[in-house]
């Protein structure tokens, strides 16, 4: 469904991907793992059209997308759950979740789909009234997946969905990813919580300063060596 | 819920009602049953007054709501001043106002109505915002803020120096008062509704989504620049229409009434109401041009005993302080980004009412 080709991204002079090479199979969960300014979140901008590739290509259901502008791959089915949450704080928990549905028109699919995103988040439904700024960050969480999910997409990018949650809530949050997924959605999630997304995951890829330095099935890396030192800190 | 609605209706119903007496009062459209008009003074201060609200309003738009930074309102009401003046103006009267240089051919013979004359001074500062937004609004970061103080310079400069369309530094004269209570508060009115209703629109809560977020905006599939384009397109059509209105008012104007102290004031007052409040700005116009105007009193020499005092300035000065004191206390301006609602009117009221039966 979506493949990286030779991807090549940087700020300025830095060169944050370097050559990245992956594919999302259709209705997947694919994980990107890897230590702290590896070049997840750039790939995620990159694909998003946040920000212009310096080469390679983007191919999303063999169509080159390679900068395309952010409002046209919405158009496309691909949204994302942005890092570090970034709700709307002025606008309530209703209207937050209506513009996630910004490219849609048809009414009566919206209000079923605003439905569900409250059946999946009942502390929403609660709260919809709620400035989105005045909610917890937990909340503020939900809220992003939510508000992803009102595109009706058909790729979902997750960015380290469960950063500042408490554990229990992480617990939750992969359940809630895995029956995304299951309702018939393809997920590309990053996670620092490299053995939750391990085991989550169908594939995954290890990202070492802007490329690929292991893949394979989730549940084989795990019992990888490096990733079991590196990432897992196992001795 | 329909006696909801109906009670809504009733109150809308209610208030114009009242506004229109009150405007005819004030006006002296009721003299035939031996009331009003109002004192002429008053009257105009306000005329004044309902234009800086439409001021404050279209500034609001861009700087409130969505987050962008324009410094070019001078520029903007004074296209639009000399748009509708130059219009409106009769040929004669144009003869004897540019005595210096004749007017260009073939305008020094045009001379059309007010309202479309009105209009047309909104459309060609729309024109302006558009081309003076397409390249400053593409860009991140606070690029409207230069490109507009830029814009209203070289309006400026060129009001001052083209004296064949625009009569240099002496401005024009005689521009016909058409102007009343009616025109002012109605397009008061009219632009209030209208921008209302815009920010209420799917297309107002993308603005707001931009100025809180504007990378999630994008990630919504929001056209960040055409949003921003079109808010500044509707805020220099409006204050297009506010510059041709208070040219009519004050029926002479000249270069150098608009520079950027006009701008500054009017940024205080939407500062003042509450960037993101329509109600605040209204409000703060108000409150603003009343302020100006009796603090005039102020800059007059004043006799005390053996003593005059005059201290020229004193009324800004005051104006100044006030306004400190304020912000102090309302640091987010006198209505935050909130609305005033019948609720949040009546509540004090009812609560005031409980108590006294209460007791
Ligand atoms: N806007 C920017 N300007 C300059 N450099 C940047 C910018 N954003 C990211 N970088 C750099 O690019 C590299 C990759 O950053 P990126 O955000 O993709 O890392 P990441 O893998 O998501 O890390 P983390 O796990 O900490 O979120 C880092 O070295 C970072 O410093
Ligand atoms: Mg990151």
């Amino acid at each position: 469904m979506l493949e990286l080709r030779d991807l090549r991204v940087s700020y300025g002079a830095i060169e944050a991907v370097k050559g990245l090479s992956l594919s999302v199979p259709k209705g997947k969960i694919v994980a990107l793992v890897g230590a702290n300014g590896a070049g997840k979140s750039t790939t995620l901008r990159a694909i998003s059209g946040l920000i212009k590739a310096k080469s390679g290509k983007i191919l999303f259901e063999g169509k080159d997308i390679t900068n395309w502008p952010a409002q046209k791959v919405v158009r496309l089915g691909i949204s994302m759950v942005p890092e570090g949450r970034r709700v709307f704080p002025d606008l309530t928990v209703y209207e937050n979740l209506l513009l996630g549905a910004f490219t849609r028109t048809d009414k009566a699919a919206i209000a079923r789909d605003l439905e569900a995103v409250y059946q999946l988040f009942p502390r929403l439904k609660e709260r919809r009234g709620q400035l989105a700024g005045t909610l917890s960050g937990g909340e503020q969480q939900m809220l992003a997946v939510g508000r992803a999910l009102m595109s009706d997409p058909v790729l979902l990018m997750m960015d380290e969905p469960s950063l500042g949650l408490a554990p229990v809530l992480v617990q939750e949050i992969f359940a809630l990813i895995k029956r995304i997924n299951e309702s018939g959605k393809t997920i590309l999630l990053i996670e620092q919580n490299a053995r939750a997304a391990l085991e989550l995951c169908d594939y995954a890829y290890v990202l070492e300063t802007g490329v690929v330095a292991l893949e394979g099935p989730g549940k084989e890396l795990l019992r990888d060596d490096r990733v079991r030192k590196v990432y897992l800190g196992e001795q | 819920m329909s006696t909801h609605a109906n009670k809504g209706t009733l109150r809308i119903i209610v208030v114009a009602a009242v506004m229109v007496l009150l405007l005819a009062w004030a006006q002296g459209d009721l003299r035939f049953i031996g009331i009003g008009p109002w004192d002429a003074y008053f009257v105009r201060i306000l005329n004044l007054a309902a234009i800086n609200t439409i001021l404050a309003l279209s500034l609001n738009l861009v700087n409130g709501f969505t987050g962008q930074f324009s410094l070019g309102h001078a520029g903007f009401m004074a296209v639009g001043a000399y748009t509708t003046s130059l219009l409106v103006m009769t040929p004669q009267m144009k003869k004897v106002v540019f005595f210096m240089e004749p007017m260009f051919e073939p305008l020094d013979r045009i001379c059309i109505p007010f309202l479309p004359a009105l209009l047309v001074g909104g459309v060609v500062s729309c024109v302006f915002g558009i081309l003076v937004g397409i390249p400053a609004l593409r860009l991140k970061g606070d690029y409207l803020a230069i490109a507009t103080l830029g814009f209203a310079e070289i309006i400026r400069l060129i009001l001052q120096n083209v004296r064949r369309l625009t009569n240099g530094a002496l401005g024009l004269k005689g521009i016909p008062q058409v102007v009343n209570l009616w025109w002012t508060f109605g397009a008061g009115v009219a632009v209030f509704l209208f921008i209302r209703g815009f920010v209420r629109s799917s297309f107002g809560r993308a603005l707001i989504a931009i100025r809180d977020n504007e990378t999630a905006a994008e990630l919504m599939g929001i056209d960040v620049f055409k949003h921003k384009l079109l808010a500044f397109a509707i805020s220099s059509f409006v204050t297009g229409i506010g510059g041709g209105l208070m040219a009519s008012l004050l029926t002479t104007i000249d270069p150098a009434m608009f520079k950027f102290p006009l701008t500054f004031q009017i940024l205080l007052t939407v500062v003042l109401g509450g960037m993101g409040s329509l109600s605040g700005s209204v409000i703060a116009a108000f409150i603003v041009t009343f302020m100006t105007e009796f603090l005039r009193v102020v800059d007059e020499p004043l006799q005390l005993g053996a003593y005059t005092i005059h201290v020229p300035g004193l009324r800004m000065v005051i104006f100044s302080a006030l306004l400190v004191i304020v912000v102090v206390f309302y640091p987010r301006g006198l209505m935050g980004n909130k609305e005033l609602t019948w609720e949040s009117l009546s509540s004090p009221v009812s609560r005031l009412l409980r108590r006294r039966v209460a007791s």
